[in-house]
């Protein structure tokens, strides 16, 4: 190839790979900034800024909805399948917000409560008719049965090869 | 000379590029129209419903699809701007030129439909997370490219700037992709991964985003090919096959 060429292609790689290390090292410099939202672990190993307003992730836990009185104050859980984090929130919630379902609050800790100003509803990347998440919800139900009759250990069902959770 | 390399060679040179968008640019434009009506109609009125969403989920047959073209199209504008750079030919730099509109048109649409579900899905249009602040610093990078082609007078120094904003751009693509793996995000992960060929989007649901985007694919075909026209056109314009194409008798 002629030099000219080759000079010039090895400037624009050097200047990808500069670019690139430059863009890496910001991002990991700034990995607590770039995160959108704080897992209830992250809270009890301390990584979250308790001290002011945060933002929590994580999945309602089955069973933890409570309505407080005649308002629109509701109290959950927040769990990330290791810790639970309680949560209460005043206003109308999205949509989606269920149990079993993904949500980021916005607040801060009170007295080991996650009071919050804003809910949003997290969707996952499941995409599915109707019909086959019934399906599947009894395959689950028709599984936890049988195990329960052939004398299994119930425990809940560990997130996949150690994986962190996906929510 | 190999088939492919001969081609390539064949394409630097303008008439003969003018003359093979001139007849293939309106297959690509009807294909793609069409395979986009079928694959809209099909994606919005015999797909079912989502069992958590409801009908909103459909707008993923349009917001992911343009999604997925403003990175592409990213891609291939610092491909070519790459080539026009090491071996300076004039074509490449107009490809890389001619792409910068479309892909910010199709990361400006992805933005506009991702806000307008956000709005019932999450219960807000916009928060600043990985994922969603990623490609609208795609958008700004698009916007980068365009204003510095123009703010430069002489047209060949203009593309080759812009050709390395655009290489420097690309550091942006996998951050966009992995964006919602490296760090917690508001955006859900990929449903489609094209790496590992793998899918959480019932088969029912699936085939008309496919479709869809495939039908983009023909559209920024015959949209690069008509721009591309256009500005070759105006960089030979004064050579005598540009003046034989209008009609105006050749110099001697």
């Amino acid at each position: 190839m002629n030099p000219a060429r080759r000079r010039r292609i090895w400037m624009i790689l050097l200047v990808l790979l500069g670019a690139s290390v430059a863009t890496a090292l910001a991002l990991t410099a700034l990995n607590q900034n770039i995160q959108h939202f704080f897992s209830p672990s992250d809270i009890a190993q301390g990584k979250a800024p308790v001290e002011r307003t945060f933002r929590l992730g994580g999945l309602v836990e089955e069973g933890s909805i409570e309505r407080v009185g005649e308002g629109l104050t509701v109290r959950f859980v927040v769990t990330d399948r290791f810790r639970l984090q309680p949560a209460e929130y005043t206003g109308i919630l999205p949509d989606l917000f269920r149990e079993g379902q993904s949500v980021v609050a916005v607040g801060r800790l009170r007295d080991g409560v996650f009071v919050a100003d804003e809910v949003l509803a997290k969707h996952d990347e499941n995409y599915m008719p109707a019909e086959v998440a019934d399906a599947i919800a009894r395959a689950k139900t028709r599984q936890a049965s049988e195990s329960a009759a052939a004398g299994g250990a119930t425990h809940p069902p560990a997130p996949k090869n150690g994986e962190a959770p996906s929510y | 000379m190999n088939a492919l390399t001969l081609w390539f060679h064949r394409m630097g040179s303008p008439p003969t590029f003018y003359a093979f968008a001139e007849r293939w640019r309106p297959w690509f434009l009807w294909s793609g129209l069409l395979l986009a009506v079928f694959a809209l109609t099909w994606g919005l009125f015999f797909t079912p419903a989502d069992y958590l969403q409801g009908e909103s989920y459909r707008i993923l047959y349009i917001h992911v699809p343009s999604a997925w073209m403003g990175q592409f199209v990213f891609a291939v504008m610092a491909v070519s701007g790459f080539v026009a750079l090491v071996w300076r030919i004039k074509l490449a730099e107009i490809v890389s030129l001619a792409s910068a509109p479309i892909g910010a048109t199709f990361t400006a649409v992805a933005l506009a439909t991702g806000s307008l579900w956000g709005r019932p899905t999450w219960g807000t249009y916009w928060v600043w997370d990985a994922r969603l602040t990623s490609t609208l610093i795609l958008l700004f990078l698009y916007f980068g490219v365009i204003g510095l082609s123009r703010a430069i007078e002489d047209r060949r120094k203009a593309a080759r700037a812009a050709a390395l904003l655009a290489i420097v751009g690309l550091v942006n693509i996998p951050i966009i992709q992995y964006s919602v793996y490296w760090w917690n995000t508001l955006h859900q992960p990929s449903s489609v991964k094209l790496l590992r060929g793998d899918t959480t989007i019932d088969p029912s649901m699936l085939w008309p985003l496919l479709l869809m985007a495939v039908a983009t694919k023909l559209y920024y075909a015959y949209s690069l090919l008509s721009r591309a026209q256009v500005m070759v056109l105006e960089q030979e314009s004064g050579k005598d096959w540009v003046r034989r194409l209008a009609g105006a008798p050749a110099n001697d």
